[in-house]
């Protein structure tokens, strides 16, 4: 295989392996542009990977087995909702002990289902679109979960930024009073989003061990939650920018093992830790003041594009409880 | 009138109560009875000597992680980096061990006190970004205890890796003087105990009776007030940051110089996660701490011989702490739970134009 | 279309904001709702716009009862409110701020839109770069972005809120037009929410005036507006004879300071106020004071002039170093921005004691805590937290807490919401202080507060400071001139 064909299957293989990402990153910018924040996502996408696969392997139907999996993550992303509404407590301490619960509940109710072979979702190629050369090879000739991965990402755009009803979720995570005041039911609206954003999550925990790391193991998806968490941070709380950070981080992971063979003298180390590190430096970026300095010393044209790329600036209201009747 | 007192100071037991009552039903429908899993969990805990070192050593870094949690509490910080402090206090006291070779009591100094200074830095690393950078904490420490994993599985399986080549599991074990004095033939080191018990100490007289205490308490209640009571955020932040690294990161030296005797894959061993939810569970009240963190060494160690008794899984352990502390976080709050709703509306009204 | 407010009571705990008021507006008419702080002008108005309900009373719409469940249910019924801060959103685009909740359509429609939005800004002669973000706007043109969106929502009885505090000349003008064009031309009815009794005067048809939750007054306009601040702010008694005080060396200096905000610029204060010296800040909510009583305290900087305290330059100190050279600030939110929720009263002196040892000597501590609740009569013991003390009490303890010496006492509204024997307490603690060569400034809503116990007095409007105005040779009359912006 040429080089530039291994490249291309490497390439590939990234934009598989960060479909799921790229959901769980659409679910919960959703969920945090109404005000919400699920902190429980890591436990959450385990959970959901082990049901959508258990029950697809019962049913031997991946239907069922995905839809089973988005319950799983309505009915967490519903207990911090209902918690933080309701019940008026700490989001973030119940997203926390939520993800260390779904990880224990996923380890524990799938032990009996580790190294199995179970269904899979199977490639399927766009006829036509697939011959383009290199975006055909990378885009067009994958399989549904990536299509429905990058259907969501424009369809969540779309909705957040184009329709009446993304633009009262948006308008209850900036300021809750002034959408009640345009007749929003705040904390209603919340209790949706935060369902539909769960489910999305807990279609991408299903999307991992049926399609891109086959089977259940203990601890499959162990860390990808807090990962789609940073990058929905990093993507500013839009589903594009999130892809895209989902994508690179997807890239570094593939770029470490491809870097290694070129510099074995630098280790692994290195590589793997880069993902992190950025993100360290992304956050700094968006956030502190250095950045602020630093624009303004930029000529002015340049000042409100490169604010609007570098600095993120979160739903005002996140976190934020509001108090209707 | 007296009835209704009552139900209030009783009411933080009606979770728990029904969180056992989760966990027996998962284990019915598992086709365990509860008698056995409760005797598996006393076996694993008491059932000889070796079980209840087990314990112990495990209590030991959860107890100092909890307490140095507490300190980071008060200060209404998310300390989700307290995984990666105790790691990276375990690899400066692996660095010691390995590098430095020094009379036992100096050695054995020397490596606590690096395991305390690396701690604290790496605490602070979190702190620095948050007053500085804005960075919240949760994200700074998520991604810092992950580079700290990477650091570790870089150490073991290089430059510390055994002579005999890198097997991942594990470094090259440390000398024998390097290690704690461990009782008899036991992995477990009573000083550690004692040095847990101090922590916890230090930490109850620190946050009730110091002044830096109060000023945290005053700080992680109301930031505002708190600075016009002359309370500087950034300062007291950094400090609480620092002291909460310092005590995890003593701990993660503790497990690779006593438990372990090299630094190994996972040395924290979710024990940084495990002390945060033992503090959620203590609703922040320092003295029900240690009991708890004992509860749940009792509960995860137990769960182990639970799965060699009965083959269910030791995440059961897990389980049963993660339901009673989510059943105690949703409903523990009983003035929260009944209080009627009172209409807020008018609340929302002062903000949008001042009378 | 005609607007009864029937026998309307709204409280907020013991406070009765609206205590009984019963008013009449009739379509095509312009009315000026006035009174001063605490009146209760906004209260009311909140109420008719949907905001939140009465206690007592009932609104009527051409004779028809009516309950508004929100400020969009009153919208539908043509009731729309302009907030002196528009509920707009700020990140957003102005389109998308436009578009929220304006129609049940799912798809936005972005060019219908502008096309909506550019013919209504044309007809009232506003103009506004629609492609813009609601944060880079000005306030003046983010209330014209707001009128007009309640006027495509069909209001009919638009309520405005203070609308010409903090807007352009210019834009006033323009918006006065509009405001003719709505009522004169097409029949709307206007109701001004307004302290500017020049603008009152000239803009509005007829007056009603509230003071203290009541109506204490109406009248045809235009008329003297003697007699509009006579109804407004009520006869006061002459100012009290007590010792005056001789001033001391200059505590205070500002000078030429600027300060900005995003809201609101100060410009040329300047300002000396000596030891022992009284001085009293009056105006109306965001016309400068508090952001002049911040800069003193060193919790805003000024963005130009220079700031002496005690002859020193302290313009960049923060507020812990100017609290360890003698300064103290009392903020008006008792438990928001003073006292802290869940601790208790020996705990908050602790924190406030100059001098701190690494163990705290509770012992002490609660001795010290129990002779300052005796000293300044607070109800409570030192074992009870800070949140479950009445606000009187509150207010109490806040000052038992100061530092024994302090070279200047910066006070925002130290006795709102408390009752007249309190307030008559505190202040008798302040003159110890004076006397001790603290200099005091504070700020109030309360005209009788600020002229019974000033030396001397600066009034703001709109960021603007008047002259200095000598307590004992002034009125209410001129204070009230000087607020509404006159000279």
């Amino acid at each position: 295989m040429s080089e530039f064909d291994q490249l291309l299957k490497t390439l590939s293989s990234i934009v598989l392996q960060s479909s799921p990402l790229i959901l769980a990153v659409c679910g919960e910018t959703i969920t945090e542009r109404a005000g919400l924040i699920n902190l429980s996502l890591d436990g959450t996408m385990l959970l959901a990977a082990m049901t959508g696969f258990i029950v697809g392997l019962k049913t031997n139907s991946l239907i069922l087995g995905f839809l089973a999996a988005a319950i799983i993550g309505m009915l967490f992303a519903l207990i911090v909702a209902f918690g933080s509404i309701r019940l008026k407590q700490n989001q973030v301490a119940i997203g926390f002990v939520l993800t260390l619960l779904g990880d224990d509940l996923s380890a524990f109710l799938g032990q009996n289902f580790t190294r199995i072979r179970g269904p899979y979702v199977v490639k399927i190629g766009i006829p036509v679109l697939k011959d383009i050369p290199i975006l055909g090879t990378l885009f067009f000739d994958q399989d549904v979960v990536v299509y429905f991965a990058f259907i969501m990402v424009g369809l969540t755009w779309w909705f957040l930024f184009r329709t009446q009803p993304g633009l009262k979720l948006r308008g209850v995570g900036e300021r809750p009073e002034a959408a009640f005041a345009r007749g929003v039911k705040v904390n209603r609206v919340r209790y949706i989003y935060a369902l539909v954003g769960g489910g999305l999550v807990g279609i991408a925990g299903a999307a991992y061990s049926l399609d891109v790391k086959l089977g259940w193991s203990e601890g499959h998806t162990r860390g990808l939650g807090w990962i789609a968490l940073a990058i929905v941070i990093f993507g500013g709380w839009s589903p594009i920018r999130g892809a895209i950070g989902a994508l690179l981080f997807g890239a570094t992971k593939a770029l470490a093992t491809v870097l290694q063979r070129t510099f074995p003298q630098i280790s692994v180390v290195a590589f793997n830790a880069i993902p992190w590190i950025l993100m360290i430096a992304v956050l700094l970026v968006s956030t502190s003041e250095l950045t602020e300095r630093f624009i303004n010393l930029m000529p002015k044209t340049w000042r409100r594009p490169l604010r609007r790329f570098l600095r993120v600036s979160a739903p005002t209201a996140l976190g934020v409880h509001f108090g209707e009747d | 009138m007296k009835l209704r007192s009552w139900i209030r100071f009783a009411w933080p037991g009606v979770p728990i109560l029904m969180a056992l009552f989760v966990t027996t039903l998962i284990l019915i429908f598992f086709d365990t009875s509860p008698k056995t899993a409760l005797l598996a969990m006393v076996e694993g805990s008491f059932g000889d000597k070796s079980k209840v070192f087990q314990v112990l050593a495990f209590l030991v870094p959860l107890m100092l992680s909890a307490s140095g949690l507490l300190v980071t509490f008060t200060a209404g910080l998310w300390n989700i980096g307290v995984e990666g402090q105790i790691i990276i206090g375990a690899i400066m006291s692996s660095w010691v061990a390995l590098k430095i070779d020094l009379p036992t009591p100096f050695q054995i100094s020397l490596e606590l006190l690096a395991a305390i200074t690396g701690g604290a830095l790496w605490a602070g690393l979190v702190a620095v970004l948050k007053t500085r950078g804005g960075v919240n904490e949760i994200f700074s420490g998520l991604a810092l205890n992950n580079i700290a994993i990477i650091l570790t599985n870089y150490l073991i399986s290089g430059p510390w890796q055994p002579p005999e080549g890198g097997t991942f599991r594990g470094t090259q074990p440390f000398a024998e003087n390097a290690l704690l004095p461990l009782l008899g033939e036991s992995r477990f080191s009573p000083l550690s105990l004692v040095l847990a018990l101090i922590a916890f100490g230090i930490v109850v007289v620190a946050l009730r009776g110091t002044f830096w205490g109060l000023k945290l308490k005053a700080l992680g209640k109301n930031p505002k007030s708190a600075f016009l009571l002359g309370v500087s955020s950034e300062r007291e932040l950094i400090l609480a940051l620092m002291f909460c690294g310092a005590l995890a990161g003593l701990g993660g030296g503790i497990r690779v110089l006593s438990w372990f005797d090299s630094l190994r894959q996972s040395i924290s061993g979710g024990i940084g996660f495990l002390a945060l939810l033992v503090v959620m569970l203590s609703t922040f009240q320092a003295y029900l701490v240690p009991p708890i963190a004992l509860f749940f060494s009792i509960v995860l160690m137990g769960s182990t011989t639970l799965h060699m008794r009965s083959g269910l899984h030791p995440s059961l352990g897990g389980i049963l702490t993660g339901v009673m502390v989510l059943f105690v976080l949703l409903f523990g709050d009983y003035g929260k739970l009944f209080t009627r709703r009172k209409k807020i509306r008018t609340s929302i009204v002062q903000e949008a134009s001042d009378e | 279309m005609r607007v009864d407010l029937q026998d309307i009571h709204k409280y907020f705990g013991s406070v009765r904001a609206n205590d009984g008021v019963n008013l009449v507006f009739e379509g095509g008419k312009i009315y000026g709702l006035l009174g001063e702080n605490g009146a209760g002008k906004s209260t009311l108005m909140k109420i008719l716009s949907g905001y939140q309900p009465p206690d007592v009373g009932r609104i009527l719409l051409d004779g028809k009862p009516i309950q508004f469940e929100s400020p969009a249910h009153a919208l539908s019924h043509k009731v729309g409110m302009l907030y002196q801060d528009p509920l707009d959103f700020p990140p957003m685009r102005i389109l998308d701020n436009y578009l929220l909740g304006r129609d049940v359509r799912v798809i936005l429609n972005y060019s219908k839109a502008m096309d909506e939005l550019q013919l209504l800004m044309d007809r009232y002669g506003f103009s506004v770069d629609l492609q813009a973000n609601i944060d880079s706007l000005s306030l003046g043109e983010r209330q014209q972005l707001e009128l007009v969106r309640l006027l495509a929502g069909g209001a009919n009885i638009l309520i405005l809120d203070e609308p010409t505090t903090g807007i352009s000349a210019v834009q006033k003008e323009l918006l006065f037009e509009s405001i003719r064009r709505l009522t004169h031309d097409e029949g709307k009815t206007l109701i001004l929410v307004s302290h500017k009794l020049d603008e009152v005067q000239e803009l509005c048809d007829y007056a009603y005036v509230l003071r203290r939750g009541k109506l204490v007054g109406e009248t045809e306009l235009p008329c003297s507006n003697k007699i509009l601040v006579e109804l407004m702010f009520g006869h006061v008694p002459l100012r009290s004879d007590h010792p005056d005080y001789e001033p001391g060396n200059p505590v205070v200096e500002l000078q030429n300071i600027t300060l900005a905000t995003y809201q609101l610029e100060v410009k040329n204060v300047n300002l000396v106020v000596k030891a022992g010296e009284i001085y009293g800040l009056a105006g109306l909510e965001g016309s400068g004071q508090r952001l002049v009583i911040r800069a003193c305290g060193g919790l805003l900087h000024p963005i130009e002039g220079r700031y002496l305290l005690a002859g020193q330059d302290v313009t960049r100190w923060n507020y812990h170093r100017m609290q360890m050279s003698g300064v103290s600030y009392v903020a008006a939110g008792r438990l928001e921005e003073g006292l802290v929720h869940g601790l208790t009263l020996t705990e908050h002196v602790v924190l406030s004691l100059p001098e701190h040892s690494l163990m705290v000597d509770w012992k002490s501590a609660r001795q010290e805590t129990h002779k300052r609740i005796a000293r300044y009569q607070v109800m409570g013991t030192p074992e009870l937290t800070a949140d479950s003390l009445s606000g009187g009490n509150q207010q109490r303890f806040l000052f038992g807490l100061l530092n024994s010496s302090l070279k200047l006492l910066l006070l925002e509204h130290p006795t709102r919401g408390l009752d007249v024997r309190s307030a008559e307490w505190i202040w008798e603690l302040l003159y110890q202080r004076r006397e001790d060569g603290t200099a005091i400034i504070f700020m109030s809503a309360d005209l009788d507060e600020i002229i019974e116990r000033s030396d001397r007095i600066v009034v703001f409007s709109s960021g603007v400071m008047s002259r200095v105005v000598d307590a004992r040779n002034t009125s209410v009359d001129e204070l009230g001139h000087l607020i509404g912006g006159q000279a």
